[in-house]
């Protein structure tokens, strides 16, 4: 089969396989074998089938597109007549498949890069507007299905060890009923895996999405995905509090989605990410082909759709000046359109879609100011932790913003790095203090998230998404063991733990190789580490290169080394406190245990990987390399902006990998690494410096820390309080006044009625019952004449006829006389 | 002054002698209402069932007794105009109704007997109001 057919074909199954699964649990859940237990195999073997499918499509498209060393030279602007061609090719490609059309393109340089699109169905198709289902697949597609299905697989297997209690009735000991007792309720196992089906389903069709309406569909599935998840023990209270507020908080963020999609909808008339043939046969070009059109040779510009569309006024003017000849009108306008271009006419627009776009991305990454959902969303299962809030759902907003990458302008990018170093620091300093083992694991995320980001912003692409692949490892990784580790103490304070190294090797030995993938763990001149040195290594490269490049935003690069340095303190603190010295909590320590081989494995899988997943083969086989094959067209090179700041330049990603930056930032990786680890062991295994006493100097900043810079109460008193207020107006104007009037109405609706009703009750059935009663009355008297004697009626009979005959006679004598 | 119209149709019947005037329709008449009075009287009078079917069959064979005198050519002296064969007819056909209804009555009669030992139509009140 050709590569473009046969990807749609493997990714689209492997995609719809957990929907599948989905749809029989939620049907036949509790029948699927004891209390319910095949759910957990139903689930894992559709999760197990997309991994297998994801891993053909990913070994078909290695076979077609070898993963090499990228060949940096080529991504300046020279190659436009080059690709021009290949477009060309590429639709032609297109008559001999269901819509479908491939770039196959052989390099990589400026051109665009290998890609398949096409639409499996269409929504609707009217005048500008065409929604569609449709898929947009190229390396980073490809290697999103596998790493997704990988760790979704790894926490199916493990889930279906963790969540066993709910195989049978629980008991909840955190929800207190108002009778007295601990609320007492049955299992929900097969309800979680119907969730986690229903999640795989909707993230991997957020990454096989052709368009980013069937983004947008997809991201509002996982966001319920997510809900549901959080609040899987929806009896307590903070479960379902932190489930409402994940999902409100991303509708914030959500609605500048919106905004942004309203402006590339209206602006350019398409959501498609690649160039699509419309029903009708002609050619639409996407988003991509129209923000970086080849005739630029892919550099950005801001598209002919947006700059009209600013420049309404303009056009009005020019198109009413020739009304009697419209034609010159029209043909008059496309002429001025390069005119207005360079006067700047569109380029807000783009900048808003840009952001627009990345609000979404705030909401669902978890950046400042929209971080605070997640740490709330640890009150959902450890496995969802995992999956969800680490690996893959809250990555999304990172997949989206590297997909979305060509039509983003620099300064959006710059907002986007400072949000992400913002962000990158706060949580990573809430992360020094906290305490619970899950919200630690969850600030790390969110600095983490932060890191790529920020990446993504100082023009780290490839950094930011590398990043982005090898913490997914890591983090799950690392929220897997923290699962085990809850699992055996059943508490989530580590000051309740210490010492566990000695009864859980397994779990203490990979959530160390975790902690060391997590912190860029590595050597520095050999060039040797683990998954997350390589990945942190090209971020702090691309961060140190845009700092000398504009000196005035060097804090950027000061706040990623400084982020890795707290991320080395606080992930080794979490470490010590876990599983080093000597158990603190003497009853949990006794009845702490390995977990069951079915937890374990999946652990051990996700170490190698965290360990792996960076490395590039000699050869060049890699994810780094491999990412970068789906490098879009035209970015990787300079890219200057200025419109909401002053002057600067965002260098190109290839020279990050120079000797001199490379070094630098690897020492200066390593530098703060082996500070924060060696800081969090002097204070927590030799105790040379008593966390305790440092607390106590800094106990302003301790505070302050671990109220979590009091963001809660900040929003709470910004937003909340307000809105509360503002709907306790409304539902006073609610009840005071319109309840009131309505409330008069009905009375006086009453009123009318119950005079209806005495009308009815008097009149009505008056007049009725009477006619009945006059009726029933003279029944009873006329039955006396029914005597029953025979003789009477015959006497009556012969009587009355002679009196009748005497009548006639006496009366109508006249008339018979004639 | 105009003779009443009652006055009219009567007084010629009863002008004549019925004893002296020759057998017409006029006597006829007389023995058919004699013997319909004596049906209504049996009927009114006799508590016995049979007594009263008894004055039954006397009051409809009084009737047919007017059907066949008026259909009878030969007694109509004045020419007036017969009823032709159809009184005959109409008798027979009431002789046969007659049959007809003293058996639906004689078996009515015996049923009664039998849940009441007695066949005293007084005591048949049992459809009373």
């Amino acid at each position: 089969m050709e590569l473009e057919s046969l990807l749609p074909t493997l990714l689209g199954l492997a995609w719809l396989l957990p929907l599948a699964s989905f749809i029989v649990i939620l049907f036949a859940g509790p029948r699927l074998g004891h209390h319910g237990k095949g759910a957990a195999g139903m689930a894992t073997a559709a999760i197990v089938g997309s991994f297998v499918l994801s891993l053909m499509a990913f070994l078909s498209w290695v076979a077609q597109h070898p993963v090499r060393v990228a060949a940096h030279g080529d991504h300046a602007g020279a190659h436009a007549s080059v690709d021009g061609s290949h477009a060309t090719a590429g639709h032609g490609d297109g008559s001999h498949g269901d819509g479908s059309h491939g770039h196959a393109d052989a390099g990589h340089g400026a051109g665009a890069s290998p890609h398949y699109s096409g639409d499996w169905y269409t929504l609707y198709e009217g005048g500008a507007l065409r929604l569609s289902v449709g898929w947009y697949i190229d390396a980073l597609t490809v290697l999103m299905f596998v790493m997704i299905t990988f760790i979704a697989t790894c926490v199916h297997l493990y889930a279906s060890g963790y969540m066993h209690d709910e195989l049978h009735d629980v008991t909840d000991h955190e929800v207190h009923l108002a009778a007295g007792g601990d609320l007492h309720r049955p299992g929900r196992f097969h309800r979680f895996f119907q969730a986690l089906s229903l999640f795989c389903f909707s993230m991997l069709g957020i990454v096989i999405a052709g368009n980013l309406a069937m983004v947008f569909i997809f991201w509002e599935l996982v966001g319920i995905c997510s809900w549901f998840l959080i609040g899987f023990y929806y009896e307590r209270t903070s479960a379902s509090n932190a489930a409402n507020k994940a999902f409100i908080v991303n509708r914030i963020g959500d609605f500048g989605m919106l905004i942004g999609l309203m402006a590339l909808w209206g602006a350019l008339g398409t959501l498609h990410f690649a160039d699509s043939i419309g029903t009708d046969g002609h050619a639409r070009p996407g988003l991509f082909s129209q923000v970086r059109p080849a005739v630029t040779g892919h550099a950005q510009w801001v598209p002919d759709g947006m700059v009209k569309f600013a420049a309404a006024d303009r056009i009005g003017r020019i198109l009413k000046d020739h009304a009697s000849e419209p034609m010159a009108g029209v043909e008059e306008v496309e002429a001025t359109v390069d005119t207005w271009r360079d006067q700047g006419f569109g380029r807000w627009l783009l900048l808003v879609a840009g952001l627009g776009i990345f609000c979404g991305c705030v909401g669902k990454s978890a950046q400042f100011p929209l971080f605070v959902w997640l740490p709330d969303a640890m009150a959902g299962p450890t496995p969802v932790s995992a999956l969800v809030h680490s690996a893959t759902m809250v990555a999304a907003g990172v997949y989206l913003v590297g997909r979305f990458y060509p039509v983003l302008t620099p300064d959006a990018l710059l907002v986007i790095a400072y949000v992400g170093a913002i962000t990158l620091f706060i949580s990573a300093t809430i992360a020094l203090v906290a305490n619970d083992i899950k919200r630690v694991l969850a600030y790390s995320t969110v600095s983490q998230l932060g890191y790529m980001m920020l990446a993504r912003g100082v023009g780290g692409w490839l950094a930011g998404l590398f990043h982005l692949v090898t913490h997914a490892f890591f983090k799950s990784l690392l929220f897997l063991c923290s699962g085990s580790v809850i699992h055996a103490c059943h508490t989530n304070d580590m000051r309740k733990m210490g010492g566990l190294s000695k009864v859980m090797p397994w779990t203490a030995g990979t959530m160390l190789v975790g902690c060391l993938a997590i912190i860029g763990a590595g050597i520095p001149f050999a060039d040797i580490g683990l998954s997350g040195y390589y990945s942190k290594d090209s971020i702090l490269a691309q961060a140190l290169l845009f700092s000398r490049v504009n000196p005035a935003h060097s804090i950027l690069f000061y706040a990623v080394a400084g982020g890795a340095a707290l991320t080395a303190f606080y992930m080794f603190r979490l470490w010590f406190m876990t599983f080093a010295g000597e158990p603190r909590d003497h009853h949990a320590h006794e009845h702490a245990h390995e977990s069951p081989p079915v937890m374990v494995y999946p652990l051990v899988a996700l170490a190698v990987l965290a360990v792996v997943a960076g490395w590039t083969l000699p050869g060049g086989f890699g994810i780094a390399n491999m990412i970068e094959q789906a490098r879009p067209a035209g970015t990787g090179g300079e890219e200057v902006g200025g419109l909401l700041f002053r002057p600067f330049t965002i260098p190109a990603e290839h020279e990050s990998h120079e000797h001199a930056i490379h070094v630098t930032a690897s020492l200066v990786a390593f530098a703060t690494a082996a500070s924060g680890v060696l800081l969090a062991a002097a204070m927590y295994v030799w105790r040379v410096i008593s966390p305790s006493v440092v607390a106590a100097m800094l106990m302003p900043l301790y505070t302050f820390l671990a109220n979590r810079w009091y963001f809660d109460e900040l929003y709470r008193f910004l937003f909340v309080k307000p809105i509360l207020a503002l709907s306790g107006l409304a539902s006073a104007t609610d009840k005071g006044l319109i309840d009131r009037f309505i409330e008069g109405l009905a009375w006086g609706a009453r009123q009318i009625a119950n005079f209806d009703a005495w009308i009815d009750r008097t009149v009505i059935d008056g007049v009725v019952n009477g006619t009945a009663s006059a009726t029933w009355n003279a029944g009873l008297e006329l039955k006396k004449l029914q005597t029953g004697h025979l003789r009477q009626y015959v006497m009556f009979i012969a009587l009355g006829t002679v009196a009748l005959f005497v009548l006639a006679s006496l009366l109508f004598r006249a008339s018979l006389a004639g | 002054m105009e003779m009443p119209v009652l006055a009219a149709a009567v007084v010629p019947i009863f002008a004549a002698n019925p004893f002296t005037d020759p057998v017409g329709v006029i006597h006829y008449l007389v023995v058919g209402a004699v013997l319909f009075t004596a049906g209504i009287a049996c009927m009114t009078l006799k508590r016995n069932a049979l007594g009263v079917l008894m004055g039954i069959e006397l009051v409809l064979n009084g009737a047919n007794m007017n059907f066949v005198a008026f259909s009878s050519p030969y007694l109509r002296a004045d020419g007036a105009p017969t009823l032709g064969l159809d009184g005959q007819v109409i008798a027979l056909f009431v002789i046969l109704l007659a049959a007809a209804e003293a058996a639906v009555a004689l078996a009515i009669t015996l049923n009664f007997y039998n849940n009441h030992a007695t066949v005293d139509v007084d005591r048949a009140d049992d459809l009373k109001g």
